[in-house]
Formats: C-alpha cells, structure tokens, sequence
C-alpha cells in the first residue's frame, strides 16, 4: 500500500462517517484556533509594547529612586539638587539635557459642567525636549511659568476632547484641576493609542505650581529624572556618570544605590520578559484544550476500531500486515487532526484578526500577529498529536488475530 | 499429477476456555495434491472450519506439522504468514466479506494492493470480474448486489493473485440451491481451466457429490476419505 492510497482510503473511510468525523475535527480546530489566536494576541500585545517604548527614544534614561535589586533602609528621594548636578556638563559631559518630572494619577480636571480624571505632571521646559513634545496650538511652558508658580496648563488632545468636545481653539481658556482654575496655554500634538491607555490624556504644568497646589512634594524633591543622552551610543557613558553624581550626592560610595538608571532597553527586557511569560501561558491554556481534541482522536479511533474489527479481519485474511493496518488507521487519526488543524489555523487566524479590530476600534492600536513558525507549530504539534493519540487504537487494530476478528459479529 | 499443495500431519487445535480445554482438532492428518477437487464434511462441532482456518494460515495449529505447496508454515511468523495467505490461498467465507463501502472492484482489487502489485492491478481486478461474470457489474456496491453476485465477487477476489489453493468454507451456506450450483459450477470450472486446488467445507450432499474426493471429519480427526 503507498501512502497516496493509504490516503485516500483514509478520507473515503472518514467521508463515510461525516458528522462523526466532523465532531472529532472540530475538537481540534477548537484547540488549535485557541493556540493560534492566543499566541497570536500574545505576540501583538508584545510588538505593541514594544513599540510603544522604542518610541520613546534610543537615548532617553530615566531615573528613579530606589533599587529593585537591593534591601535599603534609607532612600534618599531624588531632588531637584540631584537634576541640576547632573546637568552639569563639566560632570556629566555624555547628558545633553536634564528633566526632573513630579506626576499625579486620577487628577479631577473640570470645564464648565464637564469633567474627567487623568494624569498631571509637573514639567520644567526642558521636558518638551527630551520628550519630544510639541504643542499643536498655544506654547510650552517656560522658564518665566516655574518660576512664578504660573497657573498655565497644557492639556492633551483626549482631555481637550473630554472637556471642551474639540482639539482646536482652546488657549485661554480656563480649567479646574482639583478645584483650582488654571488658563490653558497649549495642546499638545497628538500622540496617538497605546497599550499604556492614550498617552494624549494627560494635563502638563509647570513643576513648582504642581508641587506646591496640586500634588505636594517636600520641597526640592522630583519622582524621576528623564536625562537625554548625547546620543543612542552614549547611553551607557551617560549612565556611568550620573550614577557616580548620584553616588557621591547619596553618600552610597560603599553598598548598594538607592537610585535606578533605566534605559529604554532596560523597559523593552522587562517588558518583553513579562509578556513572555504572559504569552506562554496563554499558549499553555490553548494547549490544553489541543490535547483534549487529541482525547477526542483517540476516543473515535477506539470505537472505528471496535466497530470494524470484522473488516481488519477480513483485512488480515487477504494478506494484510500488522503495518498495513497500523498505517491504515494512522492515516485516518493523522488526517482528522491535519484537517482540524489547517481549519483551526484559519478560524484562529480570524479571531486574533477580530481582537484586533475591536482593540483598534476601541482606541488601542494593536495588531495581533500570526507568525510563521505559530502555523508551522500548531499544524505539526497536531499531526504529531493525530499520530500518538491514534498508535494505541491502530495498534490494537494491528495486533487482532485474524480468525477471531472474523468471527467477531 | 499426485504433487502435495496440502501436506498435514497430526494437527492439533486446542482452544481453552478458563479451565475448559476444547480440543476442536485432535491428531488430524490429511493429504490434498495439486489440481484436485477436495470436500471437507462432517456434523456440526467437528472442526471443519478450525482446519479450514489452519490450512488457510488464518490460524496456528496447537502442534502438528503443515506443509502448504512445499513450505512449512506451522512455524511462520505473522508477517510471513500474512504474505502467504496473500500469494498462495484464496479463501471464500459462507458470509462472503466483502467491504461494504467499496465497489465490486475495489473489493478484488485489496489482494493486489497488500500483494504491492501497482502496475495493471485495475486490470488485473476487473478480468478477475469478467471470469466470474460480473462485467456489468464493475462498479457496483455490495449492498446493491444479490447474495449469488456477492458470492462471485469474493471468488473474483480469492482467484485475483492466482492462488495455489481456494478455500471456501461453506460458499453456498447462504445462497437457494440453484445459485449455490451456479457458484459451485463456477468454483469448478475454475479447477478446470486454471487447476487451481478446491478445498469446499459444505453440509450439502449434493455439493460434496460433486467433488473428486469426500474428507469426512468428526471429533478433531479424518473419519474417512472417498
Ligand atoms: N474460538 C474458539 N474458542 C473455543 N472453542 C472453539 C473456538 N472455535 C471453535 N471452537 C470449538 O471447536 C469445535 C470445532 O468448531 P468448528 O467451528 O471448527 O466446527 P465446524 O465443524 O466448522 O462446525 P459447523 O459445521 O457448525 O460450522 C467446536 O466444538 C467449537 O465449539
Ligand atoms: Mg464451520
């Protein structure tokens, strides 16, 4: 028997028995369709993060204050000391611009009967520059507004849209944030979705008014300093010395920092770290309910089995091998999961595009991605599951004795 | 012409059934030679379709030695003896076995298939047909057949691999009377034309008369042969 004949017994034999085969199959279209889409959705969430932080700038740090890698007793928090220290060229040549930021979550920002909740931070001018922000209409924030505790604002382009139901034409106008009125000065340049929620629902002011109306920080002191390299290629330079500004500022010459320097590479590991997991065990799920289909496979081949004894009887009889009949009913096991893993390919295939389009649709840009190697996974992982689950019910096939075979009714 | 196809000595069959022993076969020799006309008969119980099993390969024998054309296979393993069954027995079961889901052709076509003959076995399957006399009957299912049709098929498909040996175990056991004869006249026409050996396990006198040579078998062994 060639394989190709083998075959096409294979389909005439599952052909004959339709609905059955078919509930076999769709246990494995179920199973594959959940792995594909899983990884899938998994994969896009990932690009999109990713994405998202390499948009940020080869060569931004951040600064934070404590260290994850250590047990301290005494942080000392970063101050606006420690950002001018680090703005000096002649300590830290490698840093082309310094921005200390203090922020806020779930600020009230009020218009007239309009209101909503989102983020405030507190800027310097600097920080339009190592942000790369720009307002679409108005002005940034300037020296003159830190330092007069101006009560000037710049929304983003979502707040805008919440309060005053339109992006343009706002200057000037006035706002409450947490009660208190402050004039919009600009609005900035759309940024668009992420998977971090929008990054354009945000309120900006300058840093002193925050610190002393809004948020209230012991004086001087910052939550992260954003410091911009010279270049993407100074970045570890830049690192090396702002930590050892820091160092001495601290006085942590001897034991572990109580400050953090994280490069935009640093975020994209961790990230990419977590939704690996996050991934895996997504995929994991999905395999589980694969290896159920494979239960399936393995059920029906039993009761084909049983039920066509007389046949493999007869099979026997006119000089049939154990190895014609084991790849008798190993083509059909293989071929049910080979059918129930293209379609299962495809209807997986549809959902992630479907998640897709409603995530889009619902604001957060995300494409979920079907790889290669996904497809190339799920249609071997379910060929090679037809297979072991179908060698216990056709080596039983295989192995009955052609006299009782026959006789069996 | 007195060449041994058949070649048995002191067969034993025993079945046990927990702490039953059944002895179906008990010491039976017999010898069956090339070319000939064989009726196997006997009462019910007396191990004709045990034998026929035996000397088919379908079954071992408990001890005993058998020779089938030249070749000792009491002691063959089940691949070889899987080959053997395919090249050298044709058998015809009273039931007639076909696969229902599969045409007439595709039915004579399974020898040649597990024999791995590729090249003309379409051919091959249907001049086996035409012996029988089913040429109009080709490509038809075995649900849309009459028994005796049925029964031509199962012979196309024992003679397809030019076998030594045809063994048909009560081939008529379903059929009237008149199809019986029409596939009796078949079987032994073949002998006629092709020579091939006919061993017939029948309950019918009038079958057995027809043959060269009567084995009667009662209790596990050979009562007498005429
Ligand atoms: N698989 C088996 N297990 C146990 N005993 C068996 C088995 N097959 C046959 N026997 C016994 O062996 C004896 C011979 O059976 P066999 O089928 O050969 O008889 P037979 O001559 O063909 O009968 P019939 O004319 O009714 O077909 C019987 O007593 C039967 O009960
Ligand atoms: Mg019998």
């Amino acid at each position: 028997m060639t394989i190709l004949q083998a075959f096409i017994e294979a389909l005439e034999s599952l052909n004959s028995n339709k609905l059955r085969s078919g509930l076999t199959i769709l246990g494995i279209v179920i199973g594959v369709a959940a792995v594909i889409a899983m990884l899938a959705i998994g994969q896009g969430a990932q690009n999109s993060i990713t994405g998202t932080i390499s948009g940020i700038g080869t060569n931004l740090l951040f600064i934070f204050s404590g260290n994850d890698q250590a047990e301290l007793r005494n942080v000392r928090p970063l101050t606006l000391q420690d950002a001018a220290a680090i703005a000096d060229p002649f300590q830290a040549p490698a840093v082309d611009a310094v921005a200390p930021f203090i922020q806020g979550s779930n600020i009230e920002v009020a218009s007239g009967g309009e209101q909503t909740r989102t983020s405030l931070g507190g800027v310097t001018p600097e920080y339009f520059g190592v942000r790369n922000y720009n307002v679409a209409e108005g002005e940034l924030i300037s020296e003159e507004h830190v330092l007069g505790r101006a009560s000037v604002a710049i929304i983003g382009v979502d707040v805008a849209e919440k309060l005053f139901s339109r992006t343009e034409g706002l200057v000037g106008e006035i706002i409450r944030i947490e009660g208190q009125p402050f004039r919009v000065i600009g609005v900035l340049e759309k940024k668009g979705g992420s998977s971090f929620g929008s990054q354009d629902d945000i309120v900006l002011i300058p840093m002193t008014t925050a610190r002393t109306r809004i948020i209230r920080r012991s004086a001087d002191r910052v939550d992260i300093i954003l410091v911009q390299a010279a270049s993407a290629e100074s970045v570890p330079q830049a690192t090396e010395e702002i930590s050892s500004i820091l160092r001495s500022r601290h006085r942590t010459d001897i034991g572990a920092d109580d400050f953090s320097v994280l490069s935009q590479q640093d975020f994209l590991q961790t990230v990419q770290t977590i939704l690996g997991v996050f991934t895996i065990f997504l995929g994991g799920i999905a395999a589980i309910s694969l290896l159920v289909g494979g239960i399936g496979i393995m059920n029906i081949m039993l009761v084909s089995v049983s039920e066509r004894t007389r046949e493999i009887g007869l099979r026997k009889a006119l000089g049939a091998r154990k190895r014609d009949i084991l790849t008798q009913f190993l083509t059909e096991s293989s071929l049910l999961s080979l059918i129930g893993g293209v379609i299962g390919i495809i209807l997986g295939w549809l959902i992630a595009y479907v998640v897709g389009q409603v995530a889009t649709a619902t604001g957060n840009a995300f494409t979920p991605a079907v790889g290669l190697d996904g497809i190339l996974l799920a249609t071997i992982t379910s060929t090679i599951i037809g297979l072991f689950f179908g060698i216990y019910p056709a080596n039983r096939a295989a192995s009955l004795e052609p006299v009782e075979a026959l006789r069996y009714e | 012409m007195s060449e041994p196809v058949v070649l048995a000595q002191n067969l034993t069959k025993m079945y046990k059934m927990g702490d039953v022993e059944v002895h179906a076969l008990r010491g039976l020799s017999l010898q069956i030679n090339k070319g000939e006309v064989v009726a196997i008969v006997g009462p019910s119980g007396s191990g004709k379709s045990t034998l026929m099993n035996i000397l088919g390969c379908l079954d071992h024998p408990t001890s005993g030695s058998y020779l089938l054309d030249g070749e000792e296979v009491s002691s063959l393993r089940d691949d070889q003896l899987a080959n053997i069954r395919n090249r050298k027995v044709g058998f015809i079961f009273q039931s007639f076995n076909l696969l229902g889901r599969q045409t007439a052709l595709s039915n004579v076509e399974l020898p040649l298939r597990y024999a791995g003959t590729s090249a003309g076995r379409k051919e091959k399957a249907r001049e086996a047909l035409i012996a029988v006399g089913l040429e109009s009957r080709i490509n038809h299912k075995p649900t849309e057949l009459s028994g005796g049709q049925q029964q031509r098929v199962a012979i196309a498909r024992a003679l397809v691999n030019n076998p030594a040996i045809i063994m048909a175990d009560e081939p008529t056991g379903n059929l009237d009377s008149k199809v019986g004869q029409e596939i009796i006249d078949l079987l032994l026409n073949l002998n006629k034309e092709r020579g091939t050996t006919l061993i017939i396990v029948t309950h019918d006198p009038r079958v057995a008369d027809q043959a060269q040579r009567i084995i009667r078998v009662r209790d596990g062994v050979v009562e007498e042969q005429e």
